[in-house]
């Protein structure tokens, strides 16, 4: 049941929302709302049973006739990525309160929409459900990204549009496939489409399928040329969505789909997939130095990051994928901690390009150190979340091949390069004439980041919590490749 | 049988009313008298009479058809009463002349008999060649009527040689016979009766509006009065495609021919030269009458693959597509009467001045496009799915391309709308033509929740 109420109370908040009237209010009831909503994701949480598989579960008949059911329930990856969701969402919001948004019931309506959608995507158990869910999910990010955005949103929003929407319709055109070759009466269940048996070359056209649609989500080079272009344009709180969660439901279609149903195919073309997300590393990691506006730079850093990922994934070895389900929560953290940073001292400098920039910390000070932390646990330093789950992705990588992990280990030097440069440059030296008057961060501004950065060191320090709700679906799933 | 009757009492009526000069009665009249078909129609479900030696079959399908169109007309008709407002000729005769084109669609989906089917595509395409020029004093509605029906005469040649040639080979225009003569060919067919498929299948081809004999439908859309054009795109189109599938089913029973190959290529060509040549249309109007083109293409999938889902998908499929359609036009009758003309421009900034309206429209707008829930997506998945049935599968991974080509010109209204500087036009709408687009919106969008209520019926 809590499920079921976690992704209907979102529904019925974005329809509610619409009719308050005022901002101060609308951004109340949006916070107060979501902060619900996490409460429910809290409740989830305590009643999770990691030993058993059928947590949570609603099942209810939908089309009959065509075996689609309305199965939603939660594995220990599901659970992870409910509470993310369910956690950032306040915080998003929380941040945005500076933002005077023209139509702001719009705005937050869709924002919540957007929750809904996107813990359907992660708890739903039936093939088609979960299509319609991942569908749903892109139109209010859609509207939120080309409504509210900045220059040149409209062509930007509709590239990623197009790139996302060809990429899924892709998937669907898999899982009809896989539909039509479970046991007879057809079933999109996906405890039977995981028995689904293939062939070899069956395989291939599937693996390349859902691998199409999850790369250009995720996004794995050379998918990615919308990412930092729609990164950048979004406001605020879209581009937080977008990397801190959205993309996640790329990650996650991959385990979910991906490992199950295409195990043999990703023995022979995993390499490939492999060589792609490290080059993908090493291009975004390159260009990330090169950048001058600080959000098209973390755009960048984030190709680099969910480029580990997507390689820890693909050696499916367990250190690395459960590197992979850490480090999908740690980097949504991580990402929309750094977002929310830039958005205040954007806010307050008038620009975000470093050339710009200089000085800061001398005039905010509790802004550097927020964003000294959140900066040392994007580059994985020790102690912090960013470390546990890369450490993991390399060891797998390393038991994987030594080459590949060589090379993927430049990332963290890479960023470290990048990061530490970047926040040299606009943290510390003189301050100029756009950072002279800059003030230091309010206490609703701090209630954004404390929860992030309390995150950053409880996954850092006692990463076991979340390692074991996860560890016994993890197991299953790599089951199917052996 | 029912059906029919009723209709045509209907038109007799609406006429009677014109010439009693009652022109206030004649709305109220219609909409009550296409409730009552409706109902009637729908009492003959599960009967599966035939009539005048097997002339007319009404079996389920035919129920199921009928009220789809009967169903469209009502949506069309709750338009009229804005669309005319002002107008100070009778219209009785735009009415009437409605309806006798209805009854003619009824008869195209429920035909046992060739002669019928003819009768039927021309009691629909005259009605048409007249409602097309109904508006007389503009060039273009003059323009529209010429083309149409210098065009549509001519391939209703078509049509009844292909009958004819039929009627050579088979010695019957009654489809039982053909049927028996289907199967007694075992696979080889004489080349005459191949012939009179081919021009049958091209005669209705023009009509359905399928590439390469669709280039009538741009411009005679365009030209036609919009709710005349509403009616074209969806009545019509439905009963066309009801029609060609309607002979195969009867004829051919799950015996794959020569046919198919044929109809292969056309729903390829359809579907992409549909959907790409949308892209480039300056107007709405016109991008519509491609979006009808492409998405003729696509309800020929459920024609080509034959499957046992094929009645059911195509039921599914043109109703989610014709309510989606007439909302679009409801819209765009009011766009075309704010500033006089229905360029992309004309809807900028309609979501500040209008919310309502463009949320209608967008909705609308993903439906055809095929994003989920709506219907537009359950509709399309269900026949895609019946296509997969019979292994077609580069003929759906060629009308998934489709779909993902067709955003490039279902967004334009949406992006003009909702991120473009708005020119401070405010449409002026009543409350009942509100509450109609709300009406037709909020279908759209539960039928993409209950799919379950239209599909496995049939």
């Amino acid at each position: 049941m809590l499920t079921i109420l976690l992704i209907l109370l979102p529904l019925a908040l974005s329809l509610i929302i619409l009719m308050v009237k005022g901002e101060k209010a609308v951004r109340q009831f949006a916070l107060a709302g979501s902060l619900i909503e996490f409460g429910v994701g809290v409740a989830a949480f305590i009643q999770f049973k990691t030993s058993c598989h059928c947590n949570l579960l609603f099942s209810a008949g939908w089309i009959e006739s065509l075996g689609v059911t309305l199965k939603f329930g939660m594995d220990g990856i599901s659970l992870l990525l409910v509470m993310l969701t369910t956690f950032l969402l306040p915080v998003i919001i929380l941040s945005s309160f500076n933002h005077s948004y023209q139509r702001p019931a719009a705005f937050y309506s869709l924002i919540l929409l957007m929750e809904m959608a996107l813990i359907g995507v992660f708890t739903s158990f039936d093939g088609l459900v979960f299509y319609i869910f991942w569908e749903l999910a892109l139109i209010p990010a859609y509207f939120i990204c080309a409504v509210w955005g900045g220059n040149d949103r409209i062509r930007i929003t509709f590239k990623f549009f197009i790139y996302t929407f060809t990429g899924s319709l892709l998937m669907l055109v898999a899982l009809i496939y896989l539909y039509f070759k479970t046991p007879m009466p057809h079933s999109f269940d996906f405890q039977w489409l995981y028995s689904v048996k293939l062939n070899p070359g069956e395989q291939t056209w599937v693996f390349l399928a859902f691998f199409l649609a999850f790369a250009v989500k995720i996004p794995i080079f050379p998918f990615h040329t919308w990412q930092p272009d729609t990164y950048a344009g979004a406001p605020p709180a879209g581009s937080m969505l977008l990397a801190g969660i959205m993309l996640k439901m790329g990650i996650y279609g991959m385990i979910r789909w991906m490992i199950p149903i295409c195990h043999d195919a990703l023995h022979q073309w995993g390499i490939v997939a492999m060589i792609m997300a490290i080059t993908g590393i090493l291009y975004a990691s390159l260009i990330a130095i090169r950048q001058n506006d600080m959000k098209r730079m973390v755009a960048y850093s984030s190709i680099a990051h969910v480029g580990l990922i997507a390689a820890g994934l693909f050696t499916l070895t367990t250190y690395a994928t459960q590197g992979v389900v850490i480090q999908m929560v740690s980097h949504g953290i991580n990402i929309v901690g750094m977002f929310i940073i830039i958005d205040f001292i954007e806010q307050r400098a008038g620009s975000r390009n470093i050339s710009d920039l200089g000085g800061i910390a001398l005039k905010a000070p509790r802004l550097a150190i927020f964003f000294m932390i959140m900066l040392l646990a994007s580059v994985a330093l020790p102690l912090t979340n960013g470390f546990v789950g890369e450490f993991l992705l390399l060891l797998g990588i390393f038991e994987y091949s030594v080459v590949f992990a060589a090379v993927a280990g430049l990332t963290i030097i890479l960023s470290a390069v990048y990061m530490l440069w970047m926040y040299q440059r606009t943290m510390l030296g003189k301050a100029n004439e756009f950072t002279e008057n800059i003030h230091d961060l309010t206490w609703t501004e701090m209630a954004a980041l404390v929860p992030l950065v309390v995150m950053v060191f409880w996954i850092g320090l006692f990463p076991g919590l979340f390692l074991n709700v996860a560890l016994p679906d993890v197991m299953q799933i790599l089951n199917f490749t052996k | 049988m029912t059906t029919i009757i009723s209709l045509t009492i209907l038109g007799i009526l609406v006429l009677f009313f014109g010439i009693m000069k009652k022109q206030s009665w004649l709305l109220p009249l219609i909409l009550a008298g296409l409730v009552l078909s409706m109902v009637l129609t729908i009492l003959d479900w599960n009967s599966f009479r035939s009539y005048y030696h097997e002339m007319l079959i009404v079996d389920n399908a035919a129920v199921a058809f009928s009220a789809v169109l009967i169903f469209s007309t009502f949506l069309i008709f709750s338009l009229a009463a804005h669309y005319y407002k002002g107008v100070l000729r009778p219209l009785d005769d735009i009415y009437g002349v409605m309806i006798f084109a209805l009854v003619g669609a009824v008869m195209m989906t429920s035909y046992g008999n060739l002669i019928i089917l003819f009768l039927g595509i021309e009691t629909l395409s005259i009605a048409l060649y007249v409602l097309a020029g109904s508006h007389k004093e503009a060039i273009t509605s003059n323009e529209a009527t010429l083309k149409y029906f210098l065009l549509g005469s001519f391939l209703s040649g078509f049509l009844l040689f292909g009958i004819a040639l039929i009627y050579g080979s088979t010695g019957a225009f009654d489809l039982h016979t053909i049927s028996v003569y289907v199967s007694a060919c075992a696979g080889t067919y004489p080349p005459m009766f191949l012939a009179g498929l081919f021009l049958l299948l091209i005669g209705l081809a023009f009509k359905i509006a399928i590439v390469p004999f669709h280039f009538w439908a741009p411009d005679v859309y365009e030209g036609t009065p919009t709710l005349l054009t509403a009616f074209m795109a969806t009545v019509v189109k439905t009963a066309s495609i009801v029609a060609m599938f309607r002979f195969f089913t009867h004829t051919f029973h799950g015996i794959h021919g020569a046919w198919e190959t044929t109809i292969w290529i056309l729903a390829f060509l359809t579907i992409l030269l549909g959907n790409f040549t949308g892209i480039y249309q300056p107007n709405l109007k016109r991008m519509l009458a491609y979006s009808s083109i492409s998405h003729s293409g696509y309800m020929m999938l459920a024609v080509v693959a034959f499957s046992s889902m094929s009645d059911n998908a195509l039921l599914l499929y043109t109703l989610s597509y014709s309510i989606a359609t007439i909302t679009a036009f409801g819209i765009l009758i009011l766009i075309r009467e704010a500033h006089g003309n229905d360029y992309f421009s004309s809807l900028n900034g309609l979501a500040r001045t209008n919310p309502l309206e463009a949320f209608c429209l967008t909705i609308s707008m993903l439906s055809l496009t095929g994003i989920p829930p709506l219907a537009g997506f359950m509709a399309k998945y269900y026949l895609f799915t019946a296509a997969l049935e019979k292994g077609l599968v580069w003929l759906v991974i060629v009308a998934i391309a489709g779909s993902a080509i067709s955003v490039a010109y279902y967004f334009k209204p949406i992006m003009a709308m909702y991120l473009k500087e708005s020119n401070e036009v405010k449409l002026t709408v009543e409350m009942p033509y509100k509450v109609h687009l709300m009406f037709m919106t909020l279908m759209i969008i539960l039928i993409g929740l209950l799919p379950f209520l239209v599909m496995g019926i049939l």
